[in-house]
C-alpha cells in the first residue's frame, strides 16, 4: 500500500478521471463523429483526398494514435506530481 | 540462453534476426532468378519462418509459473507493443482486410476505424489497471477483484466461447495458407498448422508465444508492406503510397460508373465464397449507412477492449507505466499495417480497373485475361472464376468473380513482381494467423488451467502439475479447434466478428466497472456478465437462424449492441438492489487506481 494521504489520492483520482474523460471525447469525435459526417466531408479535399474518406483510412487512426501518446504523457505527469509515479 | 542478458541484448538479437530474415529473402530472390520454381520457394519460406519461431519456442521453454503464465514480467514496452501487434492482427487483419475494403468500400472500413480505436478504450479503461492488479488471467482480476468462484467461473466462460470462435478462425487460416504454400489438402494443412503454433507456446507459455510474436511481427509487417512499396513505386504513386493515393481514389471514383459497377452478374460461380465488385469505392450515403459504420466500429472497439488475449499481454510489462506506453506501441505498430491495407486496396482495384495500365484486365479481350498466369493459378484453386456471359468477347466487371482474401495474396502477381514477393507474402500471412492462434490458445489454456483448476478444482496443485495441466490442455484445446476448423463452417471473417461481440457483450461492463465503479459488487458483476452474454447470444441465435429479422441493422457483426446495454443494466440494478462491496474490496479499488506500489496479487499466487 503507497502512504499518501486518502485526500491526495482522491486529487490524482480526479484528474485521472478528467483525463481520462478529455481522451474519450477526443476519441469519440475521431471514431464517431466525423465517419457519422463521411458524406458532407467528402466535399472537402484534403491531401488530394476527400476530407471523410481520409479520416477514416488514416486520419482517425493518426489521431488514436497520438492521443493514446498524448495521454500517457499527462498521466505520467498526474502520477509524478501525486508523488505515486513509479520510476 | 541466460535470461538476463537475452532481455538487454534484445535490440541486437532481434536485428540480427531482421537481418537473416532479409537476407533469406535475397537469397530466395537469387534462387528465383536460377530457375528454381515457384512452389519450392513457397515451400521454403514456410518452412524456414515456422522453424525458426518453433526454435524460439523451444529457447524460450520454462518450469517457471510466472514464466509461464505473463513471460517473467519483463518484456520491455516496445517489444510488448510489437508481440501484442502479432497477436492483435489475425489471418483476417492479414488476409482478409484489403480484400473487404476492396469489396465493401466505406461499409466495411468501420472495421478500419473500430480495430484501432479500441486501443484508446484499452489504455483509458484497461490496461493499466489490470496490470496493477498483477493478474495472471482475466477471469483472475474477475474472480479476485469481485470475489468468489461463480463470477470467476462465468469470465472463464466467455473467455472460452470468445477465443475459441476467434481461434477455428485463426487455424482456418492457418492451414488454408499452409496447403496452398506445401501443396496439400487444406484438412492436413489445418493440422500442420496447428503443429506450428503448438511449437511456439507449449514450452514456454507466454514467456516462448512473446517472442516468437515478436518475431512474426517482424515477418509479417515486411510481408505486408514491400509489396505496397513495391507496387506503387512501379505505378508512380512514389515509393511511400499512403500519403498520395488520393488521385488513385478519384479515378477510381470517375471510373466506376465507365465499367457499370453494381450491374448484377447474369451468372453465379459453380463455387462459394466467390464474388463480383459492386460496391462503390467510396460513397457513403449518410443515415443507414452513417449508422452501420458507426455500429460497426463501436462493437469492434468494444471487443478489443475486452479480448482477453489482447489484455493479458500487457499483463507481461514490467510495471504499469511500460503497460501504457507498451499500449502506444502497439496502436502504433498495428497502424502501420492498418493505413496501408486502404492503400493496397486501391491501387489494386485501380490496377485491374483503370485501361490505361497494362495490368487491367476489365474491359480487355476475355481469351487475353483468362491465360494471364495468376488468373489461372488462382482459378485452379477456386479462388477467382471468369465467365463470358454475355458472349462479347470482352471481360465486364460483372463477370469477373474473386475471393476478398486474394485482394492480398495475389497482389504481387497481378502487378506482375517476382514470384518471391508471392512466397514473402505467404510467410507472413501465415505469421498473423499463428501468432494470433497462439495468443487465442494460450488465453483459453491459461483460464482453464489457472482459474478452473488450479483456483477453482484444486487449490493445492502444486506447481509442477499444474504447468502439466496447462500444457495438456493446451494442446487439446488446439486439437478441438483444429477439428473445428476443418469442417470449415463459416467464413474467416464472420467468426472474428463474432467473437469481438461475445467478449464485449460479457466482459466490456465488468472489467470496466470494476475499476471506475466502486459500488460494483459481486452479485452485480455475475448478473452483468450472464444476462449481458445471454441477451447477445440469444439474439445472434436468434437473426442467425432466420427466426426474426436483425432490428436496426444490428446484425451477426453487431451483436455486442444488443448484448453489452443488457449487461450494463444487469449489473447497475443489480449492485444497486445488493448490499455494497466490503471496506477492503473498496480499498483494493483504491489501490488498482495508482499505479505505484506493489500489485494486489502478490507475484506467485
Amino acid at each position: 500500500m503507497s502512504d499518501i494521504s486518502s485526500e491526495a489520492k482522491a486529487r490524482h483520482w480526479s484528474r485521472t478521471r478528467g483525463l481520462t474523460i478529455l481522451v474519450l471525447v477526443i476519441w469519440a469525435i475521431f471514431a464517431f463523429i466525423l465517419p457519422w459526417n463521411a458524406k458532407a466531408l467528402n466535399e472537402i479535399s484534403f491531401l488530394g483526398f476527400p476530407l471523410g474518406y481520409y479520416l477514416i483510412v488514416q486520419g482517425s487512426l493518426i489521431v488514436f494514435v497520438l492521443l493514446i501518446f498524448f495521454q500517457n504523457w499527462r498521466q505520467d505527469a498526474i502520477d509524478d506530481e501525486a508523488g505515486v509515479g513509479e520510476e | 540462453m541466460i535470461k538476463g542478458s537475452f532481455i538487454e541484448n534484445l535490440g541486437r538479437v532481434y536485428a540480427m534476426y531482421t537481418g537473416g530474415f532479409l537476407v533469406f529473402v535475397a537469397l530466395m530472390a537469387i534462387l528465383e532468378q536460377m530457375g528454381v520454381g515457384a512452389d519450392t520457394i513457397g515451400i521454403l519460406f514456410v518452412a524456414f519462418t515456422v522453424v525458426i519461431y518453433a526454435l524460439i519456442g523451444w529457447l524460450s521453454r520454462t518450469m517457471q509459473v510466472d514464466a509461464y503464465y505473463v513471460a517473467g514480467r519483463e518484456v520491455p514496452a516496445v517489444y510488448n507493443g510489437m508481440a501484442t501487434a502479432a497477436d492483435w492482427m489475425s489471418g483476417a487483419s492479414f488476409v482478409a482486410l484489403a480484400g473487404g475494403i476492396y469489396f465493401g468500400g466505406y461499409g466495411y472500413l468501420g472495421f478500419i476505424v473500430g480495430w484501432t480505436g479500441g486501443y484508446v478504450l484499452v489504455n483509458s479503461l484497461m490496461a493499466p489497471y489490470l496490470r496493477k492488479f498483477g493478474c495472471y488471467t482475466v477471469p483472475d482480476f474477475i474472480g479476485t477483484r469481485y470475489g468468489g468462484n461463480v463470477a470467476r467461473f462465468c469470465a472463464v466462460v466467455i473467455l472460452v466461447v470468445a477465443s475459441f470462435t476467434y481461434v477455428t478462425a485463426q487455424i482456418n487460416a492457418s492451414g488454408t495458407i499452409a496447403a496452398r504454400a506445401l501443396h496439400i489438402p487444406f484438412e492436413f494443412g489445418v493440422w500442420i498448422g496447428l503443429l506450428g503454433i503448438l511449437l511456439c507456446s507449449m514450452l514456454g507459455g507466454m514467456r516462448a508465444v512473446t517472442w516468437t510474436q515478436v518475431a512474426q511481427y517482424i515477418v509479417l509487417i515486411i510481408a505486408y508492406l514491400v509489396p505496397v512499396f513495391w507496387m506503387s513505386n512501379k505505378q508512380g504513386f512514389g515509393m511511400i503510397p499512403h500519403f498520395s493515393y488520393g488521385d488513385a481514389v478519384a479515378r477510381i471514383q470517375e471510373l466506376e460508373p465507365l465499367v457499370s459497377l453494381g450491374v448484377a452478374a447474369t451468372e453465379s460461380a459453380p463455387f462459394g465464397g466467390v464474388r463480383i465488385l459492386t460496391t462503390p469505392h467510396n460513397d457513403p450515403q449518410g443515415g443507414m449507412d452513417s449508422w452501420k459504420f458507426v455500429s460497426l466500429a463501436f462493437c469492434m472497439m468494444a471487443g478489443t477492449a475486452s479480448l482477453p488475449h489482447i489484455l493479458m499481454r500487457y499483463f507481461t510489462t514490467p510495471s504499469v507505466r511500460a503497460a501504457r506506453k507498451s499500449v502506444a506501441y502497439s496502436l502504433f505498430f498495428i497502424f502501420l499495417l492498418y493505413f496501408t491495407a486502404p492503400a493496397l486496396a486501391t491501387l489494386t482495384k485501380l490496377q485491374l480497373l483503370d485501361p490505361t495500365l497494362p495490368t487491367a484486365i476489365i474491359g480487355q479481350s476475355f481469351e487475353a485475361v483468362k491465360s494471364l498466369a495468376w488468373v489461372q493459378n488462382w482459378e485452379s484453386v477456386n479462388m477467382l472464376w471468369l465467365s463470358d456471359s454475355n458472349g462479347d468477347g470482352i471481360l465486364q466487371l460483372n463477370e469477373f468473380f474473386m475471393r476478398p482474401d486474394i485482394v492480398v495474396l495475389a497482389t504481387p502477381e497481378i502487378a506482375g513482381l517476382p514470384y518471391v514477393i508471392s512466397g514473402l507474402v505467404a510467410a507472413g500471412g501465415l505469421a498473423a494467423a499463428m501468432s494470433t492462434a497462439d495468443g487465442l490458445l494460450l488465453a483459453i489454456a491459461n483460464a482453464l488451467s489457472h482459474d478452473l483448476y488450479y483456483k477453482i478444482i484444486d487449490p493445492k496443485a502444486d506447481t509442477k502439475h499444474r504447468l502439466v495441466v496447462a500444457r495438456i490442455l493446451l494442446v487439446g484445446i488446439g486439437c478441438a479447434a483444429a477439428l473445428v476448423a476443418s469442417l470449415q463452417l463459416t467464413g474467416i471473417l464472420g467468426a472474428v466478428a463474432w467473437a469481438f461481440c461475445f467478449a464485449a457483450s460479457g466482459l466490456f461492463f465488468p472489467l470496466v466497472l470494476g475499476v471506475w465503479w466502486k459500488r460494483a459488487n459481486t452479485q452485480g458483476a455475475i448478473a452483468g456478465m450472464i444476462c449481458g452474454f445471454v441477451a447477445g447470444s440469444a439474439y445472434l441465435y436468434l437473426i442467425h437462424n432466420g427466426i426474426i429479422e436483425p432490428i436496426y441493422a444490428i446484425d451477426g457483426l453487431r451483436f455486442a449492441l444488443i448484448g453489452m446495454p443488457v449487461s450494463l443494466i444487469a449489473m447497475v440494478v443489480v449492485s444497486l438492489m445488493t448490499p455494497a462491496p466490503d471496506a477492503e474490496t473498496q480499498a483494493m479499488v483504491d489501490e488498482v487506481r495508482i499505479p505505484s506500489g506493489g500489485t494486489i496479487l502478490d507475484a506467485k499466487h
